[in-house]
């Protein structure tokens, strides 16, 4: 066979992957033992870090990229895809979770912001990347930045499923309204957006946007995780909600499930009974402007 | 033609585009009794933890086995070839075990080492085919009833072996139909 040219941290590789996991159910898990617990309940992914969202809010103080030995640990325990969050900017945290050999990072606004203003050029790197969005633009300048991924903000750790809900409805009517514009006003959305130009004509050949988009930020029941697919999400990105329940396993197991089938709600009543108690949580509505971490980044 | 496509989870609404734009109606298979009057079964990528745990827990893994072993041509990729081999390197995950061959996931390494490449790939023409391999499997070695469609460094990207077809790599992350219309001819000729 004539010479083979192999090219490796292509976009389309990156966002490759992120199509495998279409469907599924990425899990927040602390250590290897609970990595395992996951992959065992049918997690396509894990997300390995040191504190689950609802013990940083509650903890408080720095919220930075995990210890390497810690990730190590839990690339070791299981064979599906391992991520770890770097803080919004910090390009050294990325390129030691790259160097890590890490399968995707989140640039995530659960960490303590590195950088108030620039997000990491994502572009750079080899590694695929997913972050938060709230609306059209904000997914859109992420892509553009390099992102292979997009998932809502939500509001993590709280166990409150309606701000994910309201980043969702509002990145579907932010396409609506790209998909119904005429040519000619397409630029003025771009700048209304706040969103690259060419990504905007991506959005409205395809009517959807150009990357997978995954829902976090709030998932706490098979419920909550199915709605979150009715409206669209490609997928579940589930933090604090199920180790933070009285039976992990049971609970894993059957948001798995209710993604899978998201449209039959037998069967998700099937899965929910008996799952014990759901993590406490804390109301949206009642938290102030300050303890929300949905308006960090840009 | 109805050509089912295993939609527990992975790239499913992929193979659906490549399978419309050949005019071939499709269906999603998420229960036993969409396998009814399929005349072949796609098995998506995906993770192969994850879809083979589904197939166990919705009763779907013996069934498709069945029906494979009864005839059905079924085409996998990615996590399909695993799903579709008998032998899995270091683990004892749940698997249709129609193939005889000898599979390695993760094969070539975490995502880092994932790539793409233009292969040529005889059955499929002169033009090379542009191959995307996500943290992909690859067989390993494989017993004499299996024929080598695409082979590189010694390892097998491409086989089949009667009624079955799998490759490594993801034709339903471009727009070349050439692999899937050639599923469909085994269909057909079948």
């Amino acid at each position: 066979m004539s010479k083979i040219n192999k090219e490796t941290g292509t976009f389309a590789v990156k966002k490759g992957l992120a199509e495998m996991l279409k469907g599924g159910v990425i899990m927040d898990v602390v250590n290897p033992a609970q990595a395992k617990i996951a992959e065992e309940a049918g997690a396509v992914a894990v997300m390995a870090l040191e504190r689950v969202p609802s013990d940083i809010r509650s903890q408080g103080g720095v919220a930075r990229m995990s210890d390497p030995e810690m990730i190590i640990e839990i690339q070791n325990a299981v064979s599906i895809p391992v991520m770890a969050k770097a803080r919004i900017g910090h390009i050294i945290e990325a390129r030691v979770l790259e160097a890590l050999e890490i399968d995707f990072i989140d640039e995530s606004e659960v960490l303590t912001p590195a950088d108030d203003v620039y997000h990491i050029l994502k572009s750079d790197f080899k590694v695929p990347f997913v972050c938060g969005a709230r609306n059209l633009g904000e997914a859109l300048r992420r892509i553009g930045e390099g992102a292979a991924m997009i998932r809502t903000k939500g509001e993590a750790g709280t166990g409150d499923v309606v701000e994910a809900v309201r980043h969702i409805r509002q990145v579907n009517e932010d396409i609506q309204r790209v998909v119904s514009a005429s040519q000619m006003e397409l630029m003025t959305i771009a700048k209304d957006f706040g969103a690259p130009y060419e990504l905007v004509l991506q959005v409205k050949e395809l009517g959807r946007l150009p990357v997978v988009n995954f829902a976090a930020g709030g998932v706490a029941t098979p419920a909550d995780a199915a709605l979150m697919m009715e409206l669209g999400c490609d997928g579940v990105f589930v933090g604090s909600g199920i180790f933070k329940s009285d039976n992990p396993a049971k609970r894993a197991k059957a948001i798995v499930e209710a993604v899978a089938h998201y449209q039959d709600a037998k069967l998700i009543a099937e899965v929910s009974k008996g799952l014990g108690e759901a993590m406490r949580g804390q109301s949206v509505a009642q938290m102030e402007d300050k303890d929300k971490i949905a308006g960090r980044g840009w | 033609m109805k050509i089912g496509i295993l939609a527990l989870q992975g790239a499913v609404r992929e193979h659906r585009k490549l399978l419309q734009r050949l005019g071939v109606e499709t269906v999603d298979v998420l229960n036993p009794q969409d396998l009814d009057g399929i005349n072949g079964l796609i098995l998506p990528g995906g993770e192969s933890t994850t879809v083979g745990k589904l197939l166990v827990r919705y009763d779907l893994l013996g069934p498709i086995a069945e029906l494979g072993r009864k005839g059905l041509p079924i085409f996998g990729t990615c996590t399909g070839l695993i799903l579709l081999s008998k032998y899995i390197n270091n683990s004892d995950q749940p698997r249709l075990g129609l193939m005889d061959t000898y599979v390695e996931r993760n094969a070539f390494g975490r995502q880092l080492a994932s790539f793409e490449a233009d292969m040529c790939i005889p059955v499929l023409g002169e033009t090379p085919f542009h191959t995307l391999f996500i943290r992909a499997p690859y067989i390993d070695k494989a017993d004499s009833g299996v024929m080598v469609l695409l082979r590189y460094q010694d390892k097998i990207l491409f086989a089949e072996q009667d009624n079955f077809l799998a490759a490594a790599f993801h034709p339903e992350l471009t727009d070349d139909t050439r692999v899937h219309a050639y599923f469909i001819r085994k269909i057909t000729s079948h």
